[in-house]
């Protein structure tokens, strides 16, 4: 699950843990695609991956025709043309994830989401993924427009431990990045420190809510 | 010495032995170029239209061979006419300069042309770029390119001005290839200028005879018998 505010994008996931014997921040779901953008995967990694190769080298190539940075909204027209392709062939299989992209580039800070059909649309917030209906409910609740990079990051790691299910879901991860002034318009993970410090706010409002 | 048809070389590829000039102002760019189009020493269109343009915001001054740079320039066109549909907004200049780069350091072995691009955009205003022989990209406050631009170097370096007006620089363009004219053999004939700023391209056009003179030059003449008749002054009868 992702979300935006103006003049900053924050992207989050939480990545469920498939073995306590794996190293933390192993199998990274949010990917870099050039200095000003990032994807993040929900479903099947590998295919993820696949997309990511796809976004990264249609940057690339762009940038060495016309030597300039892609726009955001070029970028996810070609992945979302790429990921329908695989639709349409009987020797293909449709992608298992669908991406959210997120960049800044000229005209401001973009989000996009390409689902595995192949259909991309401009977000102001965009949540994917099996707690998709949940966090999209707890995104359209936020001032996106008033929002602070930083309290961004607290907002979303807020909204992905909300919906987690103590009980019922197995452990996770919070893998989180951002885009913003603060870094530079560079499309970085979030520093460490931001990390634990939206983590705890995480679980305060957690046990807050459970107090009520 | 007088010149036979058989010593004037006239088989030998059309060449713009060429001032052309690019310069940056406070709000735009202005281009300039000569219009003389040579066949080794025959010339063989004296009004020719060396500044081509790309797109509504973006033009280039040619010189070189002149099939080259009509071809780097129709390629050119066509690229960034695609790119304008596919993105619905106008080819910054700094897309039509990499795609001249593109064409000509690809295909350095077989081209012998030396482009300027110059244009204005919404991102980054007024913007030239020379792209010379090899496939360079150089951006620049201002640029001069072909034979006539060897005579222009100091020229430039004590007139050029940062943050001049838009009229101010086309008067230096326009002196400027006046001046290479005067000295460059494969120069001449009238100087165009087209300025392009925020409010669109503007096309000039400035006549040969009324060009201001420069050292030694002469008064222009509608006939070469009008200088012999009146001996003296003109230039010493050709020796058989």
């Amino acid at each position: 699950m992702s979300s935006i505010g103006t003049g900053r994008i924050v992207m989050g996931v939480e990545k469920l843990i498939a073995s306590k014997m794996m190293l933390p921040g192993s199998n990274r779901r949010i990917h870099s695609v050039h200095r000003h953008s990032g994807m993040a995967v929900a479903g099947l990694a590998a295919d993820g991956r696949q997309i990511v190769a796809r976004t990264k080298s249609e940057a690339t190539n762009y940038e060495n025709v016309y030597g300039d940075q892609i726009p955001i909204k070029e970028l996810a027209e070609r992945v979302a043309s790429y990921v329908h392709l695989c639709t349409l062939y009987w020797w293909l299989r449709p992608f298992g994830c669908g991406i959210i992209l997120g960049g800044y580039d000229r005209d401001g800070p973009q989000l996009y989401m390409v689902e595995p059909s192949g259909v991309s649309y401009r977000y102001f917030g965009a949540a994917i993924g099996k707690g998709r209906q949940a966090a999209k409910t707890e995104i359209e609740k936020l001032k996106l427009s008033e929002l602070t990079c930083r309290q961004g990051v607290i907002e979303v790691a807020k909204i992905i431990y909300g919906i987690h299910d103590e009980a019922k879901d197995k452990d996770f991860e919070l893998e989180m990045s951002w885009v913003c002034d603060e870094s530079n318009r560079q499309h970085q993970k979030v520093p460490d420190e931001l990390l634990e410090e939206a983590k705890a706010a995480a679980r305060a409002a957690l046990e807050e809510m459970d107090a009520d | 010495m007088s010149h036979s048809m058989d010593d004037m070389n006239l088989n030998a590829p059309h060449s713009m032995g060429t001032t052309i000039i690019g310069v940056t102002y406070d709000g735009g760019v202005v281009l300039g170029a000569d219009s003389r189009t040579s066949t080794g020493v025959y010339v063989a269109n004296r009004c020719s239209d060396k500044i081509t343009q790309l797109t509504e915001n973006v033009y280039v001054c040619r010189s070189g061979s002149a099939a080259d740079s009509q071809v780097v320039s129709d390629y050119v066109r066509h690229f960034l006419h695609q790119h304008t549909i596919q993105l619905g907004q106008p080819a910054t200049v700094k897309v039509a300069a990499n795609l001249v780069r593109l064409l000509s350091y690809g295909n350095k072995n077989m081209l012998q042309t030396g482009l300027i691009v110059g244009g204005w955009d919404k991102y980054e205003g007024g913007k030239i770029y020379g792209v010379p022989l090899g496939g360079t990209v150089i951006e620049a406050p201002f640029a001069i390119g072909g034979s006539g631009s060897s005579y222009l170097y100091g020229f430039f370096d004590q007139a050029w001005r940062e943050g001049m007006t838009m009229e101010e620089a086309e008067a230096l363009v326009v002196k400027a290839v006046s001046l290479a004219i005067a000295r460059d053999g494969a120069s001449g004939g009238v100087v165009r200028t087209v300025i392009i700023n925020s409010e669109g391209a503007k096309r000039n056009f400035y006549a040969g005879d009324t060009l201001p003179l420069w050292h030694e030059e002469l008064e222009p003449q509608n006939s070469l018998l009008d200088i012999l008749a009146a001996g003296g002054d003109g230039p010493a009868p050709m020796a058989e």
